[in-house]
Protein backbone atom coordinates (compact mmCIF):
# COMPACT_ATOMS: atom_id res chain seq x y z
CA UNK A 1 0.00 0.00 0.00
CA UNK A 2 0.40 3.11 0.55
CA UNK A 3 0.45 6.98 -0.51
CA UNK A 4 3.13 9.21 -0.50
CA UNK A 5 5.16 10.00 2.68
CA UNK A 6 4.04 12.72 4.83
CA UNK A 7 5.93 15.58 5.68
CA UNK A 8 5.17 17.52 8.11
CA UNK A 9 3.88 21.04 6.44
CA UNK A 10 6.15 22.87 9.36
CA UNK A 11 9.09 21.41 8.40
CA UNK A 12 11.26 24.07 6.35
CA UNK A 13 14.31 22.61 4.38
CA UNK A 14 17.11 24.94 3.79
CA UNK A 15 18.19 24.51 -0.15
CA UNK A 16 18.24 20.64 -0.20
CA UNK A 17 21.52 20.59 -2.30
CA UNK A 18 23.51 22.92 0.30
CA UNK A 19 27.10 21.36 0.53
CA UNK A 20 26.76 18.86 -2.18
CA UNK A 21 29.83 18.19 -4.09
CA UNK A 22 29.04 19.95 -7.05
CA UNK A 23 31.03 17.55 -9.71
CA UNK A 24 29.38 14.52 -7.59
CA UNK A 25 25.44 16.04 -8.28
CA UNK A 26 26.27 16.69 -11.77
CA UNK A 27 26.88 13.07 -12.33
CA UNK A 28 24.50 11.53 -10.19
CA UNK A 29 21.87 14.07 -11.95
CA UNK A 30 23.45 12.94 -15.22
CA UNK A 31 22.90 9.37 -14.07
CA UNK A 32 19.24 10.23 -13.43
CA UNK A 33 18.35 12.12 -16.66
CA UNK A 34 20.00 9.08 -18.30
CA UNK A 35 17.00 6.59 -16.89
CA UNK A 36 19.65 5.14 -15.07
CA UNK A 37 19.04 4.04 -11.61
CA UNK A 38 21.03 4.55 -8.47
CA UNK A 39 22.26 1.56 -6.50
CA UNK A 40 22.86 1.06 -2.67
CA UNK A 41 26.49 1.86 -2.79
CA UNK A 42 26.42 5.04 -5.05
CA UNK A 43 27.35 8.73 -4.10
CA UNK A 44 23.67 10.09 -3.35
CA UNK A 45 22.70 13.26 -2.06
CA UNK A 46 22.14 13.43 1.56
CA UNK A 47 18.82 14.72 0.69
CA UNK A 48 17.82 11.98 -1.67
CA UNK A 49 18.85 9.22 0.94
CA UNK A 50 16.97 10.63 3.30
CA UNK A 51 13.80 11.31 1.55
CA UNK A 52 13.80 7.82 0.44
CA UNK A 53 14.72 6.56 3.59
CA UNK A 54 11.02 8.42 5.04
CA UNK A 55 9.22 7.41 2.20
CA UNK A 56 10.13 3.37 1.47
CA UNK A 57 10.15 3.25 5.77
CA UNK A 58 6.64 4.83 5.99
CA UNK A 59 5.43 2.77 3.15
CA UNK A 60 6.45 -0.23 5.27
CA UNK A 61 4.93 0.39 8.23
CA UNK A 62 1.94 1.03 5.75
CA UNK A 63 1.81 -2.39 4.49
CA UNK A 64 2.40 -4.21 8.14
CA UNK A 65 -0.01 -1.63 9.75
CA UNK A 66 -2.80 -2.13 6.87
CA UNK A 67 -2.62 -5.80 7.54
CA UNK A 68 -4.58 -5.26 10.88
CA UNK A 69 -7.95 -3.95 10.14
CA UNK A 70 -8.42 -6.31 7.38
CA UNK A 71 -6.54 -8.76 9.91
CA UNK A 72 -9.24 -8.33 11.87
CA UNK A 73 -11.73 -9.62 9.86
CA UNK A 74 -10.06 -13.40 8.43
CA UNK A 75 -11.99 -15.63 11.16
CA UNK A 76 -15.40 -14.11 10.52
CA UNK A 77 -14.92 -13.30 6.50
CA UNK A 78 -17.84 -15.28 5.07
CA UNK A 79 -17.30 -18.74 4.08
CA UNK A 80 -14.24 -20.78 3.60
CA UNK A 81 -12.96 -19.70 -0.09
CA UNK A 82 -13.20 -15.85 1.13
CA UNK A 83 -10.82 -16.77 4.44
CA UNK A 84 -8.53 -18.33 1.97
CA UNK A 85 -8.24 -15.43 -0.04
CA UNK A 86 -8.02 -12.68 2.83
CA UNK A 87 -5.33 -14.78 4.57
CA UNK A 88 -3.76 -14.65 1.38
CA UNK A 89 -3.62 -10.83 1.02
CA UNK A 90 -2.97 -10.14 4.53
CA UNK A 91 0.54 -12.62 4.13
CA UNK A 92 1.07 -10.24 1.07
CA UNK A 93 1.13 -7.17 2.32
CA UNK A 94 2.88 -8.46 5.28
CA UNK A 95 5.34 -9.79 2.90
CA UNK A 96 5.26 -6.21 1.23
CA UNK A 97 6.37 -4.44 4.20
CA UNK A 98 9.51 -7.15 4.70
CA UNK A 99 10.54 -5.86 0.65
CA UNK A 100 10.05 -2.48 1.28
CA UNK A 101 12.04 -2.76 4.80
CA UNK A 102 14.60 -4.49 2.86
CA UNK A 103 15.19 -1.89 0.10
CA UNK A 104 15.14 0.78 3.06
CA UNK A 105 17.74 -0.84 4.99
CA UNK A 106 20.15 -0.48 2.04
CA UNK A 107 20.25 3.23 2.70
CA UNK A 108 21.53 2.63 5.99
CA UNK A 109 18.55 2.51 8.06
CA UNK A 110 18.36 -0.60 10.36
CA UNK A 111 15.12 -2.41 10.25
CA UNK A 112 14.96 -2.26 13.75
CA UNK A 113 15.45 1.59 13.93
CA UNK A 114 12.57 1.29 11.79
CA UNK A 115 10.46 -0.44 14.05
CA UNK A 116 11.74 1.47 16.58
CA UNK A 117 10.55 4.78 15.08
CA UNK A 118 7.10 3.12 14.31
CA UNK A 119 6.10 1.71 18.01
CA UNK A 120 6.85 5.10 19.32
CA UNK A 121 4.83 7.14 16.49
CA UNK A 122 7.68 8.72 15.56
CA UNK A 123 7.62 7.62 11.98
CA UNK A 124 4.06 7.74 10.02
CA UNK A 125 2.33 5.23 8.09
CA UNK A 126 -0.34 5.63 5.80
CA UNK A 127 -3.74 7.45 7.82
CA UNK A 128 -6.27 5.43 6.44
CA UNK A 129 -5.33 2.74 8.60
CA UNK A 130 -6.43 4.75 11.81
CA UNK A 131 -9.94 4.12 10.81
CA UNK A 132 -11.52 0.98 12.17
CA UNK A 133 -13.15 -1.68 9.83
CA UNK A 134 -16.87 -1.97 11.24
CA UNK A 135 -18.18 -4.39 8.98
CA UNK A 136 -17.13 -7.15 6.47
CA UNK A 137 -18.13 -4.51 3.79
CA UNK A 138 -15.07 -2.38 5.51
CA UNK A 139 -12.78 -5.15 4.86
CA UNK A 140 -14.16 -5.39 1.28
CA UNK A 141 -14.10 -1.73 0.27
CA UNK A 142 -10.87 -1.31 1.98
CA UNK A 143 -9.53 -4.49 -0.44
CA UNK A 144 -11.39 -2.68 -3.58
CA UNK A 145 -10.22 1.01 -3.52
CA UNK A 146 -7.32 1.39 -0.62
CA UNK A 147 -5.32 -1.54 -2.75
CA UNK A 148 -6.34 0.53 -6.13
CA UNK A 149 -5.13 3.52 -4.71
CA UNK A 150 -1.85 2.41 -3.80
CA UNK A 151 -1.43 0.50 -7.23
CA UNK A 152 -1.50 4.13 -8.76
CA UNK A 153 0.96 5.13 -6.18
CA UNK A 154 3.12 1.79 -6.14
CA UNK A 155 3.03 1.85 -10.33
CA UNK A 156 3.91 5.74 -10.67
CA UNK A 157 6.98 4.89 -7.66
CA UNK A 158 8.09 1.99 -9.25
CA UNK A 159 9.39 4.10 -12.41
CA UNK A 160 11.66 6.01 -9.48
CA UNK A 161 15.23 6.09 -9.47
CA UNK A 162 16.20 3.79 -6.56
CA UNK A 163 16.90 0.64 -8.03
CA UNK A 164 15.98 -1.51 -4.98
CA UNK A 165 12.65 0.50 -4.42
CA UNK A 166 11.54 -0.02 -7.99
CA UNK A 167 12.55 -3.94 -7.50
CA UNK A 168 10.59 -4.37 -5.01
CA UNK A 169 7.89 -2.26 -6.11
CA UNK A 170 7.41 -4.50 -9.59
CA UNK A 171 7.48 -7.74 -7.32
CA UNK A 172 4.14 -5.72 -5.12
CA UNK A 173 2.27 -4.92 -7.94
CA UNK A 174 2.56 -7.81 -9.26
CA UNK A 175 0.59 -8.67 -6.12
CA UNK A 176 -1.30 -5.96 -5.84
CA UNK A 177 -3.40 -7.04 -8.86
CA UNK A 178 -5.11 -10.16 -7.15
CA UNK A 179 -6.16 -7.79 -4.25
CA UNK A 180 -7.95 -5.36 -6.11
CA UNK A 181 -10.00 -8.26 -8.35
CA UNK A 182 -10.40 -9.80 -5.00
CA UNK A 183 -11.86 -6.78 -3.53
CA UNK A 184 -13.88 -5.76 -6.40
CA UNK A 185 -15.19 -9.00 -6.38
CA UNK A 186 -16.40 -8.92 -2.67
CA UNK A 187 -17.85 -5.38 -3.08
CA UNK A 188 -19.92 -6.32 -6.84
CA UNK A 189 -20.85 -9.79 -4.73
CA UNK A 190 -22.44 -7.21 -1.73
CA UNK A 191 -23.61 -4.39 -4.39
CA UNK A 192 -25.83 -6.97 -6.51
CA UNK A 193 -27.13 -8.86 -3.47
CA UNK A 194 -30.13 -8.75 -1.16
CA UNK A 195 -31.33 -5.11 0.30
CA UNK A 196 -29.18 -5.88 3.20
CA UNK A 197 -25.84 -6.42 1.28
CA UNK A 198 -26.37 -3.34 -0.90
CA UNK A 199 -26.76 -1.21 2.66
CA UNK A 200 -23.72 -2.40 4.36
CA UNK A 201 -21.95 -1.47 1.17
CA UNK A 202 -23.06 1.71 0.74
CA UNK A 203 -22.65 2.64 4.55
CA UNK A 204 -19.38 1.56 3.76
CA UNK A 205 -18.14 3.48 0.84
CA UNK A 206 -19.82 6.52 3.06
CA UNK A 207 -17.36 5.87 5.64
CA UNK A 208 -14.61 5.55 3.86
CA UNK A 209 -14.79 8.11 1.55
CA UNK A 210 -13.30 10.60 3.12
CA UNK A 211 -10.43 8.43 4.56
CA UNK A 212 -9.74 7.54 0.24
CA UNK A 213 -9.54 11.25 -0.35
CA UNK A 214 -7.03 12.15 2.23
CA UNK A 215 -5.14 8.81 0.64
CA UNK A 216 -2.63 11.04 -1.69
CA UNK A 217 -2.22 13.96 0.63
CA UNK A 218 -2.79 17.31 0.80
CA UNK A 219 -1.69 19.33 -2.74
CA UNK A 220 1.71 19.38 -3.16
CA UNK A 221 3.37 23.29 -2.54
CA UNK A 222 4.59 24.01 -5.43
CA UNK A 223 8.06 24.47 -4.64
CA UNK A 224 12.20 24.21 -5.01
CA UNK A 225 12.37 21.27 -2.67
CA UNK A 226 9.25 19.67 -4.65
CA UNK A 227 10.62 20.09 -8.11
CA UNK A 228 14.08 18.83 -6.97
CA UNK A 229 13.11 15.75 -5.92
CA UNK A 230 10.82 15.19 -9.00
CA UNK A 231 14.05 15.87 -11.06
CA UNK A 232 16.01 13.09 -8.92
CA UNK A 233 12.77 10.84 -9.33
CA UNK A 234 12.20 10.26 -5.90
CA UNK A 235 8.77 12.17 -6.40
CA UNK A 236 7.25 10.74 -9.45
CA UNK A 237 3.49 12.51 -9.59
CA UNK A 238 2.06 15.38 -7.74
CA UNK A 239 -0.71 14.15 -4.98
CA UNK A 240 -3.33 16.13 -6.89
CA UNK A 241 -2.40 13.70 -10.55
CA UNK A 242 -2.84 10.63 -8.36
CA UNK A 243 -5.91 11.73 -6.91
CA UNK A 244 -7.09 12.72 -10.22
CA UNK A 245 -6.14 9.34 -12.05
CA UNK A 246 -8.00 7.34 -9.19
CA UNK A 247 -11.20 9.73 -9.15
CA UNK A 248 -11.10 8.99 -12.80
CA UNK A 249 -10.32 5.39 -12.78
CA UNK A 250 -12.48 4.32 -10.36
CA UNK A 251 -15.63 6.66 -9.57
CA UNK A 252 -17.36 5.03 -12.78
CA UNK A 253 -17.11 1.92 -11.77
CA UNK A 254 -18.77 2.93 -8.28
CA UNK A 255 -21.46 4.41 -10.01
CA UNK A 256 -22.04 1.34 -12.22
CA UNK A 257 -22.82 -0.33 -9.08
CA UNK A 258 -25.52 2.14 -8.55
CA UNK A 259 -23.40 3.17 -5.37
CA UNK A 260 -23.48 6.86 -4.04
CA UNK A 261 -20.37 8.76 -3.41
CA UNK A 262 -21.13 11.09 -0.60
CA UNK A 263 -19.56 13.94 -2.14
CA UNK A 264 -23.14 16.09 -4.01
CA UNK A 265 -19.73 18.10 -5.60
CA UNK A 266 -18.10 15.53 -7.59
CA UNK A 267 -18.35 15.12 -11.53
CA UNK A 268 -16.14 14.94 -14.30
CA UNK A 269 -15.57 18.52 -16.18
CA UNK A 270 -15.48 17.01 -19.59
CA UNK A 271 -13.49 20.01 -21.13
CA UNK A 272 -10.53 19.71 -18.68
CA UNK A 273 -10.61 15.85 -17.92
CA UNK A 274 -10.25 16.91 -14.62
CA UNK A 275 -12.98 15.94 -12.12
CA UNK A 276 -14.34 18.56 -9.19
CA UNK A 277 -14.90 17.33 -5.30
CA UNK A 278 -15.64 18.88 -2.28
CA UNK A 279 -11.93 19.56 -0.99
CA UNK A 280 -11.33 16.90 1.99
CA UNK A 281 -11.38 18.42 5.25
CA UNK A 282 -7.18 18.29 6.17
CA UNK A 283 -7.61 19.51 9.47
CA UNK A 284 -9.16 16.23 9.93
CA UNK A 285 -6.31 14.50 8.25
CA UNK A 286 -4.07 16.11 10.39
CA UNK A 287 -5.71 15.39 13.55
CA UNK A 288 -5.65 11.83 12.70
CA UNK A 289 -2.57 11.67 11.45
CA UNK A 290 -0.98 13.05 14.62
CA UNK A 291 -2.28 10.99 16.84
CA UNK A 292 -6.07 11.46 17.06
CA UNK A 293 -7.64 9.22 15.14
CA UNK A 294 -10.23 6.19 16.53
CA UNK A 295 -7.87 3.79 15.99
CA UNK A 296 -3.85 4.91 16.53
CA UNK A 297 -3.40 3.72 19.96
CA UNK A 298 -4.98 0.49 19.25
CA UNK A 299 -2.94 -0.01 16.10
CA UNK A 300 0.67 0.79 17.63
CA UNK A 301 -0.12 -1.17 20.69
CA UNK A 302 -0.86 -4.31 18.68
CA UNK A 303 2.38 -3.80 16.86
CA UNK A 304 4.30 -3.54 20.17
CA UNK A 305 2.88 -6.45 21.42
CA UNK A 306 3.32 -8.39 18.49
CA UNK A 307 7.80 -7.27 18.89
CA UNK A 308 7.50 -7.98 22.75
CA UNK A 309 5.76 -11.57 22.70
CA UNK A 310 7.99 -13.21 19.44
CA UNK A 311 11.38 -11.37 21.63
CA UNK A 312 12.33 -14.22 23.48
CA UNK A 313 12.69 -16.32 20.18
CA UNK A 314 14.27 -14.02 18.48
CA UNK A 315 16.73 -13.64 21.17
CA UNK A 316 16.93 -17.59 21.38
CA UNK A 317 17.63 -18.13 17.74
CA UNK A 318 20.31 -15.54 17.65
CA UNK A 319 23.86 -16.43 17.28
CA UNK A 320 26.05 -13.98 19.35
CA UNK A 321 29.27 -14.31 16.94
CA UNK A 322 27.14 -13.12 13.61
CA UNK A 323 27.28 -9.59 12.43
CA UNK A 324 25.01 -7.08 11.02
CA UNK A 325 25.98 -5.92 7.11
CA UNK A 326 23.88 -4.13 4.96
CA UNK A 327 21.66 -6.24 2.36
CA UNK A 328 22.97 -5.78 -1.05
CA UNK A 329 20.47 -4.94 -3.24
CA UNK B 1 -6.30 -0.51 28.05
CA UNK B 2 -6.87 -0.41 24.49
CA UNK B 3 -10.82 -1.12 23.46
CA UNK B 4 -11.01 -2.36 19.96
CA UNK B 5 -13.66 -3.52 18.10
CA UNK B 6 -12.20 -6.94 17.79
CA UNK B 7 -12.52 -9.18 20.04
CA UNK B 8 -9.33 -10.94 20.14
CA UNK B 9 -7.55 -7.76 20.60
CA UNK B 10 -10.04 -6.56 22.99
CA UNK B 11 -9.26 -10.13 25.01
CA UNK B 12 -5.27 -9.01 24.92
CA UNK B 13 -5.93 -6.56 27.47
CA UNK B 14 -2.95 -4.54 25.81
CA UNK B 15 -1.71 -1.41 28.39
CA UNK B 16 -2.00 1.79 25.94
CA UNK B 17 1.39 3.42 27.21
CA UNK B 18 4.30 2.12 25.58
CA UNK B 19 6.32 0.35 28.04
CA UNK B 20 8.52 -2.02 25.68
CA UNK B 21 12.28 -1.72 25.63
CA UNK B 22 13.55 -0.65 22.05
CA UNK B 23 14.87 -3.33 19.68
CA UNK B 24 18.46 -3.10 19.69
CA UNK B 25 20.66 -3.93 17.22
CA UNK B 26 20.83 -8.04 15.37
CA UNK B 27 17.21 -8.50 17.24
CA UNK B 28 16.12 -8.93 13.90
CA UNK B 29 19.49 -10.95 12.94
CA UNK B 30 21.76 -10.70 9.69
CA UNK B 31 20.74 -11.16 6.21
CA UNK B 32 20.65 -14.01 3.43
CA UNK B 33 20.28 -13.02 -0.35
CA UNK B 34 18.08 -15.45 -1.60
CA UNK B 35 18.39 -16.57 -5.49
CA UNK B 36 15.77 -19.13 -7.01
CA UNK B 37 15.34 -20.79 -10.40
CA UNK B 38 12.06 -20.31 -11.98
CA UNK B 39 11.92 -23.73 -13.87
CA UNK B 40 14.58 -26.40 -14.83
CA UNK B 41 17.30 -25.03 -17.08
CA UNK B 42 17.05 -21.82 -16.14
CA UNK B 43 19.84 -19.39 -14.24
CA UNK B 44 19.76 -19.27 -10.31
CA UNK B 45 18.67 -15.12 -10.15
CA UNK B 46 18.87 -12.88 -7.28
CA UNK B 47 15.11 -12.58 -5.80
CA UNK B 48 16.03 -10.49 -2.64
CA UNK B 49 16.36 -10.70 1.10
CA UNK B 50 15.50 -12.45 4.26
CA UNK B 51 16.23 -11.62 7.67
CA UNK B 52 17.34 -15.02 9.41
CA UNK B 53 19.21 -16.46 12.38
CA UNK B 54 21.20 -19.22 10.25
CA UNK B 55 20.70 -20.94 6.61
CA UNK B 56 18.23 -23.29 7.60
CA UNK B 57 15.74 -20.09 8.45
CA UNK B 58 16.57 -17.73 6.25
CA UNK B 59 15.69 -20.63 3.43
CA UNK B 60 12.02 -21.00 5.50
CA UNK B 61 11.33 -17.51 5.24
CA UNK B 62 12.61 -17.29 1.35
CA UNK B 63 10.76 -19.94 0.30
CA UNK B 64 7.73 -18.23 2.26
CA UNK B 65 8.86 -14.58 0.65
CA UNK B 66 9.76 -15.68 -2.75
CA UNK B 67 8.42 -19.10 -3.48
CA UNK B 68 4.58 -19.00 -2.32
CA UNK B 69 2.90 -18.80 -5.48
CA UNK B 70 4.84 -21.94 -6.81
CA UNK B 71 7.14 -20.40 -9.58
CA UNK B 72 10.47 -21.57 -7.85
CA UNK B 73 12.23 -25.18 -8.46
CA UNK B 74 15.06 -24.29 -6.48
CA UNK B 75 16.42 -21.75 -3.83
CA UNK B 76 19.83 -20.95 -2.41
CA UNK B 77 20.08 -18.78 0.07
CA UNK B 78 23.37 -17.22 0.82
CA UNK B 79 25.07 -15.12 4.02
CA UNK B 80 24.99 -11.26 2.59
CA UNK B 81 28.57 -10.80 4.64
CA UNK B 82 30.10 -13.60 2.61
CA UNK B 83 29.31 -12.08 -1.11
CA UNK B 84 32.17 -10.06 -2.57
CA UNK B 85 30.87 -7.88 -4.86
CA UNK B 86 32.53 -4.90 -6.65
CA UNK B 87 31.71 -1.24 -5.99
CA UNK B 88 29.68 0.94 -8.59
CA UNK B 89 32.08 3.39 -8.31
CA UNK B 90 34.60 1.00 -10.05
CA UNK B 91 32.38 -0.18 -12.83
CA UNK B 92 35.35 1.44 -14.78
CA UNK B 93 37.23 -2.29 -14.25
CA UNK B 94 34.36 -3.89 -16.85
CA UNK B 95 35.38 -1.29 -19.30
CA UNK B 96 37.68 -2.93 -21.93
CA UNK B 97 39.39 -1.37 -25.28
CA UNK B 98 37.26 -0.79 -28.47
CA UNK B 99 38.53 -3.25 -30.62
CA UNK B 100 37.49 -7.11 -29.22
CA UNK B 101 36.93 -8.63 -32.65
CA UNK B 102 39.19 -11.31 -31.78
CA UNK B 103 36.96 -12.22 -29.02
CA UNK B 104 34.21 -12.94 -31.12
CA UNK B 105 32.69 -15.52 -33.85
CA UNK B 106 32.42 -12.66 -36.08
CA UNK B 107 36.03 -11.79 -36.21
CA UNK B 108 37.36 -14.59 -37.81
CA UNK B 109 36.12 -15.30 -41.55
CA UNK B 110 37.86 -17.98 -43.75
CA UNK B 111 35.68 -18.37 -46.61
CA UNK B 112 37.26 -15.89 -48.56
CA UNK B 113 40.39 -17.51 -48.26
CA UNK B 114 39.15 -20.57 -48.67
CA UNK B 115 37.89 -19.29 -52.32
CA UNK B 116 41.07 -17.88 -52.94
CA UNK B 117 42.76 -20.67 -52.59
CA UNK B 118 40.25 -23.25 -54.30
CA UNK B 119 40.62 -20.96 -56.93
CA UNK B 120 44.16 -20.60 -57.45
CA UNK B 121 44.54 -24.36 -57.41
CA UNK B 122 41.29 -24.78 -59.48
CA UNK B 123 40.40 -27.16 -57.20
FE1 LIG C 1 0.56 -4.03 -0.30
FE1 LIG D 1 -2.60 -4.81 -1.27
Amino acid sequence: MYGNAYIDPNEKPKSIIDGEDPIKLADFEARIARGEKIEPKDWMPREYRKQLIRMIEQHAHSEIIGALPEGTWITRAPGFKRKLALMAKVQDEVGHAQLLYSAAETLGKSREAMINDLITGKSKYSNVFNYPAYTWADACVIAWLIDAGAIINQVANAKGSYGPYGRALDRICTEESFHLKYGHDNVVTLATGTPVQRKMVQEALTRWWPPIMHFFGPSDKISNHTEILMRWKVKMATNDDMRQQFLNMYVPKIWDLGLTVPDANLKKNEETGLWNYTEPDWDEFKRVINGGGPCNAERLAVRRMAEEKGRWVRAALLNKSEKYVTPLA
Amino acid sequence: MIQSLDPRIAREKINEENNIAPLTEMDNWETYEVFHQKKRGDQHIHVGIVHAPNPEMAFLFGKEQYGRRGISVNMWVVKTSNVFASDYDDSDIFDTVPEKQYREAGGYKVMSKINKYKKENTL
